[in-house]
Parts: C-alpha cells; structure tokens; sequence
C-alpha cells in the first residue's frame, strides 16, 4: 500500500494544459460509461427526433410552400437541415440534467475536492454529449436518406456542414450545463433545458420559410444564431429553401454559424466554470 | 505548531443566517476530532469550508499546514473527503470509480487500477468490484466512498456524518475501518449527531450549536462538567420512597432528587460498584423492595442536554422555537462564565 501511495506522491505533475485535457479525458469516458450503461436514454434520444422527420415531412409536407412550390418531396430536403440542428441542440437537456444530477449526488462536491483541473468535470460531460450527439446524427442522416433526403454537393461540404451541426451542438451543451449547475433536481434541469429551445428553434427558418413570417418575427429569425446554422447547413447540403434575406447571417451563413457557436461556447463556459467553482448541492 | 487541522474564527453567513460565528479548532496530528451538533449547528459548513468546498467570509484555516484560502488545490492533495451521500458514480462499477478518482488524484492509470485493487480488497468489495454501484447495498456504497476518499491515503480525513442512514450493523462495520484508519496515523475530523459515535472514535470532542463551538474537551471532560457518577433506585412501593431517600441521603455527594410518579430517585455519588452493593445491602436490610437500581454515568446526551437545553436529535422539531433555544443557550453560557 505504501508503494503506491508513496508514487502518487512524488507522480503529481503541474497543473497544465495538459492536466486539463487529461482530466477532461477521465471525466468524458466516466460518462461515456455511464451512457452505455443507460442505454434507453441514448434510445429515447433517437426515437425524438426520428418521430419529427417522420411527422413534418408527412403531415405538414404537403402543405408548405418552399421555393414557390408545395412538393411534398422539396419540402423532405428543406427539412432535414432543421430536424439535424433542432436534435444537436436537445442535447443541451442531457448535458443539464446529467449536471444537476452529479450536484444533487454530491458528485461535484467530490470532484471539488480532489486536485483536478477545475474545469475538467464541465468539459467531460458535455465531450460525452458531443460523441452521443454525434451517434444521434449519424443515425438520424440514415433515416432522413430513407425518405428521400439527399445532398447535391461534394463531400468536403457536407462533412463541413456536419462539423458545424456538432459545433452548435456542443455549444448548447455549455447552456445545458449552466442550467444544470442552477438548479435544485435533474428534473428541473430537463425541463429548464428544453422549455427555451422550443421559441429558439420554431422561431427560426427551421421547419418554415421564414420570408413568410411577420416582419419583426422574421427579423428574430434571421438572425437567431440557430438559423444561421440552419441556413448554413442547406447551403453546403445544397438543399432548396436558402432564405434570400439580406440580414448579415442569412447571407454569411457559414461564418455567421461559426461565429455564433464560438461566442456561445466561450461566453456560457466561463460562466459554467464560474458558478461551478462557487457550487454547492 | 498548530495541529493537523486549524482553524481560527471561521465566519460563513448565508444571507441573514449566519452559519458559522466564529469557530476555532486545533486537531493535533493523528487525533480524531468528532464535531458533534444538531442539524443546522454548522457541522456541515464547517468541513465545507476546510475542504475547499466553500470560502469563509472570515477567518484562518490551514490544513495538513497549508493555508487553505491562499492554496486550496495544495490541501486537496493532501485531504480525503468522505461526506454525507455516498458520492459515488451508481453506473460505474466500484472498480470504475476508483480508478476514476485515482486517475483524478493525478496518479497515472495504471498505478491508479493498482490501487483500486488495493483498496477494493480492503474494503471487502473484491466480490463486486465489477458491478455497477448501484447494486450495492447501503452500507457497500459508504464503504466505497470511504475507499474513494482514501484512494491517496491522504494524512487529513474529514467525514461528514460516515454512518447517517446506516443500520446498527453496517455502523458498527464502518467504525472498525475508521478505527483501523486512525490507527495508521491519519488525523480525522469527523461530524455526527450521534453521541455514541463521537463517543467511540473522537479523542477530542467539540460540540457546535449556532455557528459556535460552545464546549470542547475529551469525552471524560466533558461528562465531567456535567456531573459524575448517580445513582438511580426505582422503588416498587410509593410509601417506601421517603425512607429511601433517607437512606441514599447517607452515601450522597449531593441532593437526592425525586420524581414521585415513576418512583425513581437520583443521586450524586462517588465510589463506583462498590457503593452501589452498599446501598443495595442497605435498602435491602430496610426492608424496601426495589424494581431497578443502576449506577448511571452521564452520557453525551445529558452532556448535549446541558449545554444547549435540548438533546441533539431533537433540533428538527424545535425549529420553530430557534430563537428560544439560542436564548436558553446564550444563558448557559453566561452561567458557564
């Protein structure tokens, strides 16, 4: 016993970069773990977004006029880049809960007390978000080829579109885990994490055109960060509906999209890590 | 040289409730030192704040020597912490959650499944170490986050309420660790509401009521302060009681109390068993027929009833009348001076 206690001593190296990304690591595959062993909550958040795919493209399919026509077929493809960035962001819900859950555990009391990197426990879960929200769509762009969704361009742009599609995912994790550290039960996290997202995805060029809406409701839409992603998302699929807006991010998509994911990233982690240090169940 | 474990005029205030109001300790090296209190005392909050979890407002801590408000990342190397949930991660196996905390010591992963071994074995969880922690019962649960706390064989321990929630049995498991523990040398703070614990693993005792520490002493000291050994003599028949407390009148340090309803009468004595036969002989050669006789030395309870006008585990209840409580409390300390 001696031996090993005595190494892990003399074992401590500086805290680094390095301690950070290694501690991130650890606490990443601890919930990575965990959500292999909670396997109908990976299923749960399958079935969600599959059952929107199915529901829009069928009942409202007919119905909306995309590009000047009402072809259910046009509307399929013009959906799916909404139905991909809606999914990413519910994983905010997941990240939220899985927080408040380790607080109300005493978990984080834990993890504050040892001599870890102190932002480690935040970027591990929402790392493991990340990979499942990656899970989530790779299963889902399966579905959405099944009823007739296709991309008209090369790789390298959808790829890059698949890459920004994560990129606000794993920035609404950072929202997702705020919420969880601000509230008192898993519970209220879950539904703190999805109430807000149903005005941010619905009032965006998500499911509708958005030239359709009121002036001012559009004028929210064109530049809710979701959108961006959205109208990003079409243009490197080379689906149809690519709002004609002249706000700035309709017409810069791509860098609008990463601009956003970036900010919401930097902004909402210093804050996580902020009231992560003052925590307390 | 302050202790292990040093304190000095700890203040916390949460809004209007001041949890902490000054509260000093010194927990000389390879002691134990049980925090005793009702809920809300500041228990708690006090091993929040050495542990880093929480920053006083005001005051001194230094830990294993360091100062845990200018280094707190140097005191968690050197700290284990054992709180009041069994903070362990269900899903994870036991195995899993040391080496995860192991590996979040900064030991190297491989040292740190050594050492998961080591620990699984010490703790009897050998068998279920591949389990998800979410099957074992209670009292595993506590033994594995006992086992997490100790994953580096830290020199300072804290343990906030080890056995709350556990079963006489289990309890009785997890004080012969500790014991086991604290004779390795580790210095222990330890908080609990029950007396009997503090009384079986704490050398040193401080009790906290309000935010303060209003006695402190071994266990012997303190019953001490509260009286030594009695006497009790339940007499079977109501006319007996005047002759018997005649009788207890001549081996009495002090005045004989009578409660006439439950035919019990209390007296102060010294001399152990061997004047408890006296008396016995005495009443016998009386003629008085007695129900129940015992010597009765004060437990933590009349210990805690003194101090603060009301036993440990009755706070919940008396909530409502806190402001009452710190009244009487305030006059104890003053009669105290």
């Amino acid at each position: 016993m001696s031996a090993v206690t005595d190494a892990v001593r003399t074992a401590v190296p500086g805290g680094s970069l390095g301690q950070s990304v290694r501690d991130s690591l650890v606490v990443a595959k601890r919930n990575l773990i965990r959500m292999s062993r909670i396997p109908e909550m990976v299923i749960f958040g399958l079935i969600q977004p599959i059952m929107f795919v199915v529901l829009f493209s069928y009942v409202f399919g007919g119905s909306m006029n995309i590009g000047g026509t009402t072809d259910p077929a046009t509307y399929r493809e013009f959906l799916m880049a909404g139905i991909f960035a809606q999914t990413v962001t519910f994983a905010t819900a997941g990240a939220g809960a899985g927080i408040a859950d380790d607080m109300h555990k005493g978990l984080i009391d834990r993890f504050r007390s040892l001599p870890m990197a102190r932002g480690a426990v935040l970027t591990g879960r929402t790392l493991a978000d990340l990979v499942q929200t990656a899970l989530t769509l790779f299963v889902l762009a399966i579905v959405a080829l099944l009823v007739g969704w296709r991309t008209h361009t090369s790789a390298p742009e959808v790829l890059a579109a698949f890459g920004l599609l994560l990129l606000l995912g794993y920035a609404f994790t950072w929202v997702g885990a705020l919420i969880g550290l601000s509230v008192r039960t898993p519970e209220a996290a879950t539904s703190g994490g999805l109430i807000w997202l149903f005005p941010v995805t619905f009032i965006s060029n998500a499911f509708v055109d958005s030239s359709r809406m009121t002036p001012w409701l559009q004028h929210v839409a064109d530049w809710n960060p979701f959108s961006a992603t959205v109208q990003a998302c079409r243009e490197l699929f080379g689906n149809p509906g690519v709002s004609p807006s002249d706000a700035w991010p309709m017409q810069h998509a791509v860098w609008a999209s990463l601009i956003y994911s970036v900010v919401i990233v930097v902004l909402f982690r210093t804050l996580a890590v902020r009231k992560y240090r003052s925590a307390s169940a | 040289m302050p202790g292990a474990i040093y304190a000095e005029g700890l203040v916390k205030t949460f809004g209007d409730v001041k949890a902490l109001d000054g509260v000093d300790l010194d927990v000389p090296e390879g002691t134990v030192l049980g925090l005793l209190g009702p809920n809300g005392a500041g228990k708690t909050t006090t091993v929040r704040c050495l542990t880093t979890l929480l920053r006083p407002d005001r005051g001194k801590a230094f830990v294993a020597g360091i100062d845990v408000l200018k280094h707190p990342n140097e005191v968690r190397r050197s700290i284990g912490l054992s709180g009041q949930f069994a903070a362990v991660d269900e899903y994870l196996t036991g195995r899993e959650n040391l080496h995860m905390v192991g590996q979040l010591y900064q030991m190297r992963s491989k040292l740190a499944k050594a050492r998961a071994v080591e620990l699984l074995e010490q703790f009897h969880l050998t068998e279920a170490a591949d389990r998800p922690a979410k099957t074992y019962s209670g009292g595993m649960r506590r033994r594995l986050d006992l086992a997490a706390a100790l994953v580096v064989s830290p020199p300072v321990m804290f343990m906030d309420e080890p056995t709350t929630g556990l079963d006489p049995r289990n309890r009785q498991q997890l004080w012969e660790v500790i014991k086991q523990l604290v004779s390795g040398g580790t210095t222990l703070l330890l908080t609990t509401q029950y007396l009997e614990e503090a009384d079986h693993l704490a050398h040193d005792i401080c009790v906290v009521d309000h935010g303060r520490v209003i006695a402190r002493g071994t266990s012997d000291e303190l019953k001490a302060r509260t009286g030594g050994e009695r006497v009790e003599v339940v007499v079977h028949d109501r006319e007996h009681i005047a002759t018997a407390s005649e009788v207890l009148r001549g081996f009495g340090k002090g005045e004989t109390t009578v409660e006439e309803h439950t035919r019990m009468l209390t007296v102060p004595v010294s001399g152990g068993a061997k004047l408890l036969a006296e008396v016995i002989r005495e009443l016998d050669t009386r003629g008085i027929e007695i129900d129940d006789i015992g010597l009765r030395r004060p437990t933590l309870d009349d210990v805690f009833l003194s101090l603060t006008g009301h036993l440990a585990e009755q706070r919940d209840e008396e909530n409502g009348t806190a402001a009452d409580a710190k009244g009487h409390q305030k006059k104890k300390e003053e009669e105290a001076k």
